[in-house]
């Protein structure tokens, strides 16, 4: 309901609020910033201080200049945290966007066409459950199945005949990356098929049909078209796959500790240990930057290969 | 002839159209598998357990796991703390996401694009980078060990995310609208709660949505800032009995469906909100 022109207004808005910018709304702005500058820019800086400190969490830091990310530099234990987290990448990035783009496709190209949308719908619903849940509690059922004494794969395992391919799943150096890496493509899986479903909607049918006429296969038409169709939502499943992989931890707490050993060691893990088991908030703070610089930078290249990509398609 | 083509095509077409639906099965399943492993053994007794392994029916429905667990960890108490912080967080983190998002995509505020930057990292960021000056401090101030730390944490986690989508959307509000509000000598702050919000009312509804089941499913700063029993969420509790000796196959599972129950339930109630927002764009 529109209220009465009580008092007419002197000017037009349009132009004042097209060219000039408004100061009228920074006060919308304050309480935002305020949250931010507390729980975010402060707790930030102040981290990347604490790791050019020797601290324990009391008393006061000593400064020690670089000597925090001198010790990085040759722990073998940080050197393995990466490397465990390049496998994490491989098993919540990588594998997971491969196998979406084909379930994706199957189910609409082919699931949605020929039996119908519902059941395509069905087994989307049913490959995304696993996203839905806390990362806590898949770990705990996950945890329980791969228990080497009570668990239920092995114990199913034992019951099939095939009890000699029973493993300590989880305590196993051999075996512990790879069941965690097991998990996680089964945790992530279903987010990339729901994501590329969306996106195959927006390619255009006439494509398809023009690709028809020239004779492509089914394969060729899914690579040349679909997949260069519905790039942007590639571009996002990688990249917020690939930071949540850099940022695992809840798995990995609940799963292993990191360990055996440090066969499971990651980053956010590795900082952890040192701020809450170690009392060494300085070397925590320096691990921790690190991975913050790593994803600083990942982000930045993803929104320039963004905007770039939207520019050349003139939106 | 074009009966003989669409013969050859028929024949092979419903043999891939079973493969197809059998493959497809057969990887659902597996990736249900769990749930249902879950399911079956927290209502079996754990002598049955033990004589017939985790794949048997339940000769009986036992609920004794599932209450004992309730009681034991005082679950009632875990599932109000998860819910009075999801909630919390998911209705301050919209407000503040509207604020900041009516400065910066109508107002349109100069140097958008760094703001824009400046929210995604935010809500990118690890949050080991903060997590010890927040600890730090929280303690400093006396909120440590208090819901209400964990609270303000998430609301400003929550939304830089929710700043960061809703510039975007907002930048594209029909400008008619609000000149016309304007014309009818409305300020900015009636602009916006009678004109902005009502019109953009189902994108704030999926972003509650988000923020609620986000902040239900942390783990890593609830477990760091709630350390008393009776301040911690459903995903902590569970975390930190992991590997307790209590714990056999029939708790252990028993607790895990107390876990899951909660979120698929949100998941039934929200599955249209939230597979509209996922395609929206909105991204975790």
């Amino acid at each position: 309901m529109a209220k009465p022109l009580t008092r007419p207004h002197p000017r037009t808005r349009a132009g004042a609020s097209a060219r000039k910018a408004d100061y009228g709304y920074v006060a919308f702005l304050l309480p935002g910033i305020v949250l931010f500058l507390a729980v975010i820019v402060v707790p930030l800086l102040m981290n990347i201080g604490i790791s050019f400190t020797r601290w324990s969490g009391v008393g006061t830091p000593e400064w020690i200049g670089f000597d925090n990310y001198d010790r990085l530099l040759h722990d073998t234990n940080f050197w393995i945290s990466f490397r465990n987290i390049s496998f994490i990448i491989l098993a919540m990035a990588v594998l997971p966007t491969l196998l979406g783009l084909f379930l994706a496709a199957v189910l609409f190209d082919y699931v949605a066409k020929r039996i119908g949308p519902r059941t395509a719908s069905v087994f989307r619903s049913g490959l995304y459950l696993p996203q839905v849940l806390p990362v806590a509690v898949t770990g705990i059922v996950w945890g329980w199945i791969l228990h080497p004494s009570y668990g239920a794969l092995n114990s199913i395992l034992d019951r099939v005949g095939l009890g000699a391919l029973a493993q300590n799943w989880l305590g196993d150096p051999a075996y512990a990356l790879l069941s965690v890496m097991a998990v996680m493509v089964w945790f992530q899986l279903g987010y990339p098929v729901v994501m590329f479903m969306a996106g195959l909607q927006r390619v255009d049918p006439e494509l398809y049909e023009a690709a028809d006429l020239d004779g492509a296969g089914w394969f060729q038409r899914f690579t040349r078209i679909a997949v260069h169709q519905i790039r942007p939502e590639i571009y996002v499943v990688l990249v917020t796959t690939t930071i949540a992989a850099l940022k695992i931890f809840g798995q990995i707490f609940v799963l292993t500790r990191g360990g055996p050993g440090n066969a499971t060691l990651v980053p956010s893990y590795f900082a952890y240990q040192n701020f809450f088991e170690k009392a060494d908030a300085g070397y925590g703070s320096a691990i921790a930057t690190v991975l913050t610089a790593i994803i600083v930078v990942l982000t930045y290249l993803f929104l320039r290969i963004q905007t770039r990509d939207e520019r050349l398609e003139g939106s | 002839m074009v009966a003989a083509t669409t013969a050859r095509r028929g024949r092979p077409g419903r043999l891939t159209a079973s493969t197809v639906l059998i493959g497809l099965t057969v990887l659902t399943l597996l990736v249900l598998a769990p749930f249902l492993v879950v399911a079956l053994n927290a209502v079996k007794a754990p002598a049955e357990y033990a004589a017939n392994g985790p794949l048997s029916l339940p000769g009986e429905l036992y609920l004794r796991g599932i209450v004992d667990f309730w009681f034991r960890v005082d679950f009632g108490q875990k599932l109000w703390n998860s819910f009075l912080i999801s909630a919390t967080v998911a209705v301050g983190a919209v407000v503040i996401s509207v604020l900041n998002a009516y400065a910066i995509g109508i107002g349109r505020m100069r140097g958008r694009l760094a703001f824009l930057m400046f929210f995604l990292l935010a809500n990118l960021l690890p949050q080991e980078a903060l997590v010890y000056p927040l600890y730090y401090l929280s303690k400093q101030v006396g909120l440590y060990n208090s819901r209400i730390a964990v609270i303000i944490i998430f609301t400003a986690i929550q939304a830089a995310f929710g700043t960061y989508l809703l510039s975007s959307v907002f930048r594209d509000f029909p400008r008619q609208l609000l000149e016309a509000a304007a014309m009818d000598g409305a300020g900015k702050w009636r602009v916006l709660w009678k004109v902005v919000v009502p019109t953009s009312w189902p994108t704030l509804s999926v972003l509650f949505t988000f923020f609620f089941i986000w902040t239900w499913n942390e783990f890593f700063l609830p477990l760091i800032f709630l350390i008393s029993n009776d301040k911690q969420t459903v995903p902590v509790a569970l975390g930190v009995l992991q590997g307790d000796r209590m714990m056999d196959a029939t708790t252990t599972s028993a607790s895990a469906l107390l876990g899951i129950v909660p979120a698929v339930l949100f998941f039934l109630i929200f599955q249209r909100t939230l597979t509209r927002g996922v395609l929206a764009g909105a991204v975790k």
